[in-house]
């Protein structure tokens, strides 16, 4: 197997794009990608979107040959497929490419990922990302998304004594963080106070513990890592891919306040990259709502299990702390354009490493972490990146 | 939901109908066709279960997917039955009321509706055992 590196980075902003289509954002984030890869059409092998469901937010299937063809390489016919794993589709489409790379089967590869959330209705975004859980076993039975979530955090506070603010803790830190973000959606500070009194979503979530309704795309151009300085002089290394299942219904769960997956394909992902959870020194964890943040730093190994709130209380997890986690805003204040999430996090990672995160730059960040979540953890995929080779 | 895709679940929806596997003993519900702990060495049978568990985790939902909008504020739970498997449903009984642990008991109700006039789905709903 070949080492990757990441050698070009691309994204839209995030936010409600009335004037903007599918094919405008994707193609938009393709091109950024390969212009600061400094990389030509002619040299694509193949292309790699992660979408979770254009079919229902935007009617539209055949994704692969639509991206190709927008993105002006259907003339050259280069291969590319839509990879769907719900909100976890970017980093599968992330996983997906970097395996090419490393296989030796491709060598210039684009891994995308795109959603155009707001061509339907909130009752329409709301019955599409409920596919992400069991249609017929959660959904069907008066399950929403955000109850299932919900379900974890009454769990998580009543085993750990997790608290209310604490939740509230998540989503203060992460809308500071976009506040310095220029691509993200809610770009205002929150007070606890805010969140505490915002309305019930499914109790004891309210809607600011919830990421929003999000257009977005963002792309990464991939190489083999012996030829990435051909092409720039800060490429990021690929230490890890790693991804992992369980699950699709939160009841048949082992341990209803752990993501399963997370742990594995954390455990995997550590294993490959032979470092520890210590040695991390930013992450991108998907923070869907507020609780999902609390069990990934816990599942992810930062802290013990059951201790994600109180660490979120004393500043662990903040910019400045001993592992900023979500410097971009994460999904709850940057956006959650659900297929674009995974890649998004990897370009944030790789902006960060390179030391051009501007006012939210972690200082002497090497070592970055991307961890992406489909439904309530049916699928997870974590990857390590790494200025070292 | 087509019309064919709810009927073909009526046992299940209906009367807790799951299935049992012979060569470990554990029990599904859902009804699966293969036991995830023996796989292709399982022997799968159709189980009836009794309809009592307890409740693992539950929320209260303020803002329901379409069919459910007209009974919000509504409680959800995950429910462990009394033969094993943990099953998602709602809990009809006081939000107030509701709490880990409670002891609960299956009932036959509509779930959801399709609109004004629309099909009605029934199915199971649990209410504190008594």
């Amino acid at each position: 197997m070949r080492e990757v590196a990441i050698i070009g980075v691309g994204c839209t902003n995030f936010g409600e794009m009335w004037n903007r289509s599918f094919r405008d954002i994707f193609v938009e984030a393709g091109l950024s990608a390969l212009e600061d890869a400094s990389v030509e059409g002619e040299e694509i092998d193949a292309l790699f979107v992660g979408n979770m469901s254009a079919g229902k937010f935007i009617d539209q299937e055949h994704i692969g040959s639509l991206i190709a063809d927008y993105a002006g390489l259907a003339s050259l016919h280069v291969p590319a497929v839509r990879l769907g794993a719900a909100c976890a589709s970017g980093g599968v489409a992330l996983s997906q490419g970097v395996l090419a790379v490393a296989s030796g089967y491709y060598d210039i590869v684009v891994a995308g990922g795109a959603e155009k959330m707001t061509d339907v209705g909130t009752g329409g975004a709301i019955d599409a990302l409920a596919s992400a859980a069991d249609r017929e076993w959660e959904v069907l039975m008066g399950a929403t998304f955000p109850g299932l979530y919900a379900m974890i955090a009454r769990l998580h506070m009543h085993k750990y004594g997790t608290t209310r603010e604490q939740l509230a803790m998540v989503a203060v830190k992460n809308h500071l963080n976009a506040t310095m973000n220029p691509k993200a959606q809610y770009r205002g500070e929150i007070s606890i106070d805010e969140v505490m009194s915002s309305s019930l979503v499914a109790d004891p979530l309210r809607i600011l513990d919830c990421s929003p309704i999000t257009d977005g795309a963002a792309a990464v151009v991939l190489a083999p890592a012996e030829i990435a300085k051909k092409y720039t002089e800060s490429p990021v290394y690929v230490k890890a891919s790693a991804q992992a299942t369980d699950t699709i219904s939160l009841h048949d769960r082992r341990d209803i306040t752990t993501l399963d997956a997370t742990v594995y394909a954390a455990k995997k992902a550590y294993k490959i990259a032979s470092i520890r959870p210590i040695d991390i020194d930013l992450a991108e964890v998907h923070d869907c709502f507020t609780i999902g943040e609390i069990c990934a730093i816990e599942d992810l190994g930062f802290v013990p299990k059951g201790n994600g709130g109180p660490a979120t209380e004393d500043g662990l997890t903040a910019l400045d702390g001993k592992i900023p986690v979500n410097p971009s805003g994460g999904l709850k204040a940057c956006g959650h354009p659900v297929g674009a999430t995974g890649i998004k996090q990897a370009v944030e990672t790789v902006l960060q490493l390179r030391g051009e995160a501007g006012k939210r730059q972690v200082s002497g960040a090497e070592v970055g972490l991307t961890h992406n979540v489909g439904g309530t953890g049916g699928t997870a995929v974590v990857h390590i990146l790494s200025i070292n080779r | 939901m087509a019309v064919p895709r709810f009927w073909r679940n009526i046992p299940a929806r209906y009367n807790l109908i799951g299935t049992k596997c012979l060569t470990c003993e554990k029990c599904y519900f859902p009804p699966r066709t293969t036991c995830p702990a023996c796989r292709r060495a399982g022997k799968i049978e159709m189980h009836k279960f009794e309809g009592i568990g307890e409740v693992v985790t539950y929320t209260v939902i303020h803002s329901a997917s379409e069919g459910f909008d007209r009974q919000t504020p509504y409680v959800l739970a995950i429910i462990r039955l009394d033969e094993g498997p943990c099953m998602t449903a709602q809990i009809v009984c006081d939000p107030n009321e509701i709490e880990i642990g409670m002891k609960v008991q299956s009932i036959f109700r509509k779930i959801a509706e399709e609109g004004p006039d629309g099909v009605i789905c029934y199915g199971t709903k649990f209410a504190p055992k008594r």
